[in-house]
């Protein structure tokens, strides 16, 4: 091998570490600018996970996954340290005033302050959970709050929308989705 | 008007950072010994004006200056001083200044801790270190102020802070770890300079090393207390989440860690320059890129509704162009990097780059499993969660081989391998055979199950430990008696045996707690008793606790083990009345050499019942005292004395 095609060869090798991040930083430009809302979890199309949580209201009472079933619903899990949640609150009191169910999944939080907020700005969940660890968040895979899963009759979760729900994206998409649940 | 100083210092020391960059280099360049001179100055003086802005910062926090932005979001007046203070860095502007400070610190002190070296080549160091400066600084100033005013409309008090957020644990853990990631920076600033002058000897090695090490001891001490903490803490007993945040972590630290032992190669041998020069770069690019993903939201977290994609994007840059220049620098640059000197299979030379290679796979499979989520999801593939199990799984393949090649090295020659292998061979089969025994009746002691997973972990933590103290032995009874060989042995020797004794004590609380942990949510009433791992649980009774600023409510469990009184342990519950009704889990911890136990009192049910969470924790405390060790150990190398200049810091400092 001739010095010159053995130096060529030597650069190619020095550049590898250079390529690899190159194709890495592609990635990461891409991933910048992804639109957050249209997240999927990978639990759509499955069923809910198993799970025993405290109701946030009477602790005393223990619900399964037996609650996420039975007719179409929202599963929302929202937190009192979360500004976007407090801004989502007053369009979920009006969306179950027209008959949307909601259950709420109070995450990551403490049940005082859950409960001043449900008090002070109205209560539109049918049932309130209460996820102090995380730990139905974690098999759900919930990246943080709000996020919303449609659950279908059968309790399988069919769609999951990160961020708030406001009327704008209600109207556009996810009026369709939750009918479709029907 | 003072915030305005903090915004004032912080534009000047920007300034600064720039003639940091710039004029050393020029001089170093054409030989003006003036411009050359110039870096110290500039790097104190940058230093200086980081420091007055960060203090201007925190005395805005102290004062509850609500006109400041960031101190109305992250503060509020009734929140303890303590906090108020390490709120300074609970968001990201703060914690963005935080991090260019500590940048601003490690390069001041490098000009000034750093008399062995050629100024030229200090110049050229510090140039490197004053364009990351830079970046950072700009950062802050461009898409980050923490000084910016909410003026006209100032609020009368702070938003509440994340309760989550609200933890002693904040106040210590970021320092330690920025102390760790951004000293990287100084490793990869004496590559980078070393590369641009075309002189990579040994000088550069040793000159470099004892930095790299305090990084490296930062950041294994800031890793083992944030892992703590967690324990301690978060009432989960868990130690370990593998979560993006950890994760960015640990990278660095992996890379580092080959980084000490791969320096450690070219200091004394001459060898592996190009592998040591990459490493260089690379712990410190992990840094950034843990920056980047913790930072940017690009890895979506609880945090991800506040990034703004124009910071991102401005990491991602800053990330591109210091990565992507370093790597493209050494692809040029690299051909100049000579490596002297050969060796054979069996020696040391062989196994320090066998370990570094498989240091560098458990980085890449860390890097995959944080990255590899997001890249799914872009190549259309849907999304996918890369679970504990994961990493579990593959961690474990991982460390055989390594723990084996970990134990032998020290055993072997630099250089070239003995003539005759086998009495090398006759030990390490002994020790192999003694390490099994050892891993079979460990489990026998503390547990009912003998579980193979674990035998083979407690089996490689014994092999690490005897092959180093027979290692010790050899080395100390090489030219003298037992007892004066072992006190002539060298800091440096003793930093490598703590290192390898502190990883075999974290494999030895691994593997116990990941194999024999029981944990059991219960439901007990006042009276009621639980048996599990040979210990009797009592609860004998509940009260309200009151404190002077909180109230609550104390469990009491009597602990007994076979008929015989253990300990009383106190798990609390508590409102604090000053932080808003926020409870806290007091969790009850009785600790010991072999096991933790662990109790956390959970809600109050309906029928005086209590929710209870009881842990059995085996040798657990070795994970966290593991790293201790290794910290020391790493303490010790620096303290060695053939790094002359820190020995005269050590000198001037008493």
């Amino acid at each position: 091998m001739t010095n010159d095609v053995k130096k060529k060869k030597q650069l190619m090798t020095r550049l590898i570490p250079l390529i690899v991040f190159l194709c890495v930083s592609i990635f990461l430009y891409i991933g910048l600018f992804r639109d957050a809302t249209v997240l999927e979890s990978t639990f759509i199309g499955r069923p809910v996970p198993e799970f025993a949580l405290n109701d946030l209201v009477e602790p005393e009472l223990q619900h399964d996954k037996s609650v996420l079933s039975g007719k179409p619903m929202l599963l929302n899990v929202w937190a009192t340290w979360c500004p976007t949640c407090y801004s989502e609150h007053k369009y979920l009191n009006e969306l179950a005033e027209d008959g949307v169910y909601i259950v709420g999944m109070n995450y990551k939080d403490e049940r005082k302050k859950a409960l001043k907020w449900l008090d002070e700005l109205d209560n539109p969940y049918k049932i309130s959970l209460y996820d102090p660890d995380g730990m139905l968040g974690l098999d759900l895979g919930v990246y943080g709050a709000p996020e919303t899963f449609f659950i279908d009759s059968k309790g399988i979760i069919q769609y999951k929308h990160v961020g708030d729900i406001n009327p704008r994206n209600w109207n556009g998409e996810l009026k369709a989705v939750y009918e479709q649940l029907k | 008007m003072i915030p305005e100083i903090g915004h004032f210092s912080l534009i000047v020391a920007t300034a600064l950072s720039f003639l940091l960059a710039i004029y050393p280099l020029i001089g170093a360049k054409i030989n003006h010994p003036g411009m050359i001179n110039s870096a110290k100055p500039l790097a104190i003086m940058q230093f200086l004006l980081m420091s007055l802005s960060f203090a201007v910062l925190a005395y805005s926090f102290a004062t509850d200056d609500f006109s400041v932005g960031y101190v109305a979001t992250n503060s509020n007046s009734l929140l303890p001083i303590q906090y108020k203070i390490s709120a300074v860095w609970g968001g990201h502007e703060g914690s963005l200044l935080l991090w260019s400070l500590t940048l601003a610190i490690w390069t001041a002190a490098v000009a000034v801790f750093s008399r062995g070296i050629p100024k030229v080549a200090l110049a050229r160091v510090l140039s490197v270190m004053g364009m990351i400066a830079i970046g950072f600084n700009l950062f802050i100033l461009l898409t980050s102020n923490p000084f910016d005013r909410t003026l006209p409309y100032l609020p009368l008090d702070g938003n509440d802070l994340n309760p989550l957020l609200q933890d002693v644990g904040l106040i210590f853990h970021p320092p330690m770890l920025y102390m760790g990631y951004v000293g990287f920076s100084v490793a990869f600033s004496f590559a980078i300079a070393a590369l641009m002058a075309g002189r990579l000897d040994s000088a550069w090695a040793r000159w470099s090393r004892p930095w790299t090490l305090v990084a490296w001891v930062f950041l294994t001490a800031g890793i083992a207390l944030g892992s703590w903490w967690a324990y301690y803490e978060l009432g989960w007993g868990g130690w370990w989440f593998w979560d993006p945040v950890e994760n960015s972590s640990f990278m660095p630290w992996l890379a580092g860690t080959a980084l000490i032992h791969s320096l450690a190669v070219s200091e004394k041998r001459g060898v592996f320059k190009s592998w040591t020069v990459l490493l260089s770069i690379a712990a410190f690019s992990l840094s950034l890129l843990g920056t980047f993903l913790v930072r940017s939201g690009v890895l979506v977290s609880v945090h991800a509704f506040a990034s703004d994609p124009a910071r991102g994007l401005f990491i991602l840059a800053f990330l591109i162009a210091v990565v992507g220049g370093s790597l493209l620098l050494f692809a040029v640059k690299g051909s100049e990097i000579k490596s002297r000197g050969k060796y054979g299979l069996f020696s040391r030379e062989t196994f320090l780059l066998v370990n570094n290679v498989l240091l560098i796979a458990a980085l890449l499979v860390v890097l995959i499993g944080t990255l590899l989520p997001l890249v799914h999801k872009e190549l259309g593939m849907g999304s996918i969660s890369i679970g504990v199990p994961f990493f579990n799984n593959i961690f474990f393949y991982m460390i055989i081989p390594f723990a084996i090649a970990l134990g032998v090295a020290p055993l072997l020659r630099w250089k070239k391998q003995e003539a005759d292998l086998r009495p090398l061979f006759k030990q390490l089969a002994v020790i192999a055979v003694a390490s099994i025994v050892l891993a079979v009746a460990l489990p026998a002691i503390f547990a009912d199950k003998i579980k193979i997973v674990a035998v083979i972990g407690f089996a490689l933590a014994f092999w690490v430990i005897i092959t180093s103290a027979l290692e010790v032995y050899i080395r100390a009874t090489h030219r003298h008696s037992f007892a004066s060989g072992v006190i002539k042995l060298g800091r440096s020797h003793w930093a490598m045996v703590l290192g390898h004794v502190g990883l075999a004590m974290m494999l030895i609380g691994i593997s116990a707690t990941q194999n024999y942990k029981i944990e059991k949510d219960l439901r007990m009433l006042p009276g009621d008793e639980v048996v599990f791992a040979d210990y009797l649980f009592e609860f004998e009774r509940i009260a309200e606790s009151n404190g002077a600023n909180y109230e609550g409510y104390e469990a009491v469990f009597k602990v007994s083990k076979n008929g015989k009184f253990e300990t009383v342990l106190r798990a609390e519950k508590r409102n604090y009345l000053a932080q808003r009704g926020m409870p806290m889990t007091e969790a009850a911890i009785d600790w010991g050499i072999t096991r933790d136990l662990y109790i956390a009192l959970g809600e109050q049910l309906k029928d005086d019942s209590w929710a209870i969470r009881i842990y059995y924790e085996p040798f657990i405390r070795f994970i966290w005292w593991g790293g201790l060790v290794m910290a020391i150990g790493g303490l010790l190398a620096v303290s060695d004395r053939r790094y002359r200049f820190v020995n005269k810091r050590v000198a001037k400092a008493q």
